[in-house]
């Protein structure tokens, strides 16, 4: 925390954060052993946790042993050790689709950066219909992604769409969008991070709107300007919040799948260049019918998802302040 | 984002709750007028359920105790569930099958054959065209019974074919007259945009597969065990495709991904379209209707088509299984079948019985699709596990398509993984 601004910011803390000082010794009725509430907060813990276990643990563990066996359309395994992951590793394919898997998220994280500022100026104190905008800004996230894929089909048509027409007024003769190789990732990040941005700002102008109003006039009074303003009390405490965002979108921008099939469409010449590891896990499981191979995909995005949050965390000392 | 992994086992829940509530019954005992039980129906096309809620009624007639429940699940999600259902061991007591998935169901034992029905005299398979008999029967056992089919022929559109100056095409034409309409045609309407030919290059139904058997080649060989992609004869069929795209008679696989085949067509935007059975719906509802009509594809080596066609097809853990096989076996009649052509829902298998089918839409030719199926159908070419290999297709021929790659480099490619892939069966 680097951020001193004369001495609010001990009175701007939320209550909550406060930690609890009892301003009276209370009477203590009875010693209980400590840590311990009875059994029956498991009652209330076990919906959850059932779900939690039958739908997702016991799912992975599954698919944690299929990845090491060959699997047929309808099961009956048999187990082949790590024939499935040295596939993997000479699998160009797969190479591919994580670079392109990569090139993807990339693209959806440099949204953040776009929808703090158009936060920022959601937020702007005496902003005429702002929940107007902030309505409109959301609705892309939670339109269904077919949907925003299909009306993007027709933006991006190379022939026929609206992109290249506006193009071709300035005399630029736009590439088949969705169907040249290196193109198509890029096209499709781009809808992915148009599509992520409400998201964003939904979440960025929350933390906004939970810094006190005395930062920024302190600031003005020591003749800040607004970009300062931005940079050096906005940035910093929304920063938990940018956390939060980054960890979400970069989980996002891995399971890429129905963007990507939706937008490429299945006749597209680009698509063995274009596909993500989901793509081409669902490709596996579902179109080849080899069960095992994809589970074994399937791990892979689980452990490269784990390794990239795992240093998230760790990198989150260095740039995130909690007040 | 959805996540695509939590779809797998609410497909499971799903299936699970579909299938638990069939009633036990007398599962072997022969059937009698009196026989109750419950039979499902799994089916893709929602276009098709008034027709075979008639057929339902008519079984219904016979069989008034036994309940027929249709189950309709989209074309997108039907195979997933399907394999869902099969590992589980809770199939559908009826279901539709299609040629590239037949015979993995039937190596892995999940369909009850015919025999019984055959030897019975309930069915005769000499009703039904032949390839589609063989098409559905795996180790010479029938286990499908044809419901309807589809073979492909040459769309066109009359109103650009007259403004370009080229004849109506008949079936005297070969590779070289079509080539030289379509190309004729992309020259003289260049400037309106319009092409010769736009084809489904995705998948080999409606374009390579057929130029491929009309040049003498093959996909597969007979015994389903070798690639047929290595054979000249084969890569000629495939040659067909990437010169019309080379020389502007087609328009590029980019502009195929970008705005689809039917719609170019349908669009007036290219004059021939090579297109099946099933495009009859779409191209009569299509506001250029009424220029439209169809003639039989072009010949090279020989005049040639693949045929194709959905069966019904009982599940081997059916317990309701004499229940089903009476269902399937009526579902086959020429009553049922007539009806579908009445009600328009599909070209009917039996043969004889598609009279409805030819009146259905008057201003095409329908009978061309009849007479191909009768005098030059090859069937749709299918081994145990015909995704491996389609899947190759699919990522390699659209390199020779683009002519990113010469086709010949591409074809040897192709037939050796398909190989590879024909040798894990």
């Amino acid at each position: 925390m680097t951020l001193r601004i004369g001495n609010t910011v001990g009175e701007s803390r939320a209550p909550a954060d406060l930690p609890v000082r009892p301003t009276a010794p209370k009477p203590k009725p009875k010693p209980k052993p400590q840590g311990f509430d009875g059994y029956w907060p498991w009652l209330f813990v076990l919906p959850t946790l059932l779900g939690v276990l039958g739908f997702y643990i016991w799912p992975i563990i599954q698919t944690g042993y299929l990845s090491f066996t060959e699997t047929g359309p309808f099961g009956g395994e048999e187990f082949i050790g790590l024939d499935n992951y040295q596939t993997m590793l000479s699998d160009e394919n797969v190479g591919q689709a994580l670079i392109n898997t990569l090139v993807y998220t990339a693209i959806v994280l440099a949204g953040i950066p776009i929808a703090l500022l158009m936060a920022n100026l959601v937020n702007q104190p005496g902003l005429r219909f702002a929940s107007f905008y902030r309505v409109l800004f959301f609705m892309p996230y939670i339109a269904m992604p077919t949907a925003v894929a299909l009306v993007w089909r027709m933006i991006y048509n190379g022939d026929f769409g609206i992109l290249n027409w506006i193009l071709s007024l300035v005399g630029i003769d736009g590439p088949y969008w969705t169907s040249t190789p290196g193109f198509a990732i890029v096209s499709v990040g781009i809808v992915g991070m148009w599509a992520s941005l409400g998201f964003g700002i939904i979440i960025l102008g929350a933390a906004l709107k939970n810094i006190s109003p005395d930062y920024y006039e302190a600031a003005q009074l020591d003749g800040a300007t607004k970009w300062k303003q931005f940079t050096a009390i906005t940035v910093p405490l929304v920063t938990p919040s940018l956390f939060f965002v980054t960890i979400i979108s970069v989980i996002n921008g891995f399971q890429l799948f129905d963007l990507l099939y939706a937008i490429m469409g299945q006749y597209n010449p680009a698509l063995v260049q274009s596909q993500s590891l989901v793509y081409i896990f669902y490709n596996q499981a579902f179109i080849q019918n080899d069960k095992g191979y994809a589970a074994a995909i399937g791990m892979l995005i689980l452990v490269v998802i784990g390794i990239v949050t795992f240093f998230q965390f760790r990198m989150q000392k260095k740039w995130v302040n909690y007040v | 984002m959805r996540k695509i992994t939590t779809l797998a086992p609410l497909a499971l829940v799903a299936a699970l709750a579909l299938t638990s509530c069939s009633a036990p019954a007398a599962s072997d005992e022969a059937l009698t007028e009196e026989s109750t039980a419950s039979i499902s129906y799994a089916i893709w096309d929602e276009n098709q359920v008034p027709a075979l809620e008639a057929n339902i009624a008519g079984f219904n007639e016979t069989y008034p105790g036994i309940e027929v429940k249709i189950d309709l699940t989209p074309w997108a999600q039907y195979w997933t569930k399907l394999q869902t259902q099969a590992s589980g061991d809770t199939l559908p007591d009826v279901f539709w099958m299609n040629g590239p998935n037949f015979q993995l169901y039937a190596a892995n034992d999940q369909l009850e054959p015919m025999t019984n029905l055959i030897d019975d005299g309930e069915i005769d398979p000499a009703n039904y065209v032949d390839v589609l008999n063989d098409l559905y029967s795996f180790d010479n056992v029938q286990y499908g019974m044809p419901k309807d089919f589809d073979t492909v022929a040459l769309w066109y559109n009359k109103a650009i074919l007259a403004e370009a100056g080229v004849g109506i095409p008949d079936d005297t034409w070969t590779w070289e007259d079509f080539g030289t309409a379509a190309k004729t045609v992309s020259d003289n309407l260049a400037d309106q945009g319009i092409y010769g030919v736009a084809t489904g290059l995705t998948g080999g139904q409606e374009g390579y597969y057929n130029t491929i058997l009309q040049a003498g080649g093959h996909v597969l060989s007979e015994d389903g065990t070798q690639s047929g992609y290595d054979d000249p004869k084969t890569i000629r069929g495939l040659q067909f495709w990437a010169d019309l795209i080379a020389d502007g008679s087609s328009p590029s696989l980019q502009q195929l991904s970008d705005t689809p085949h039917n719609a170019w067509f349908t669009s007036s935007k290219t004059a021939f379209f090579w297109s099946g059975t099933w495009s009859v719906s779409e191209l009569a509802a299509a506001s250029n209707t009424l220029d439209l009509n169809v003639a039989p594809l072009p010949r090279d080596e020989k005049q040639a088509t693949v045929i194709h066609g959905v069966a019904n097809v009982v599940s081997a853990n059916s317990s309701n299984k004499a229940a089903a096989q009476a269902f399937q076996a009526y579902l086959g009649g020429e009553e049922a079948q007539t009806l579908q052509a009445e009600m328009g829902a599909a070209n009917p298998a039996f043969i004889g019985s598609g009279q409805a089918f030819l009146d259905s839409v008057e201003h095409f030719d329908l009978q061309v699709f009849i007479d191909e199926a009768d005098n030059y159908a090859y069937p749709f070419p299918v081994s145990k596990d015909t995704a491996a290999w389609s899947t190759i297709e699919n990522e390699l021929l659209p390199q020779a398509f683009s002519g990113a790659r010469s086709v010949e480099d591409v074809a040897d490619e192709l037939a050796t993984r398909m190989n590879e892939a024909l040798a894990k069966e």
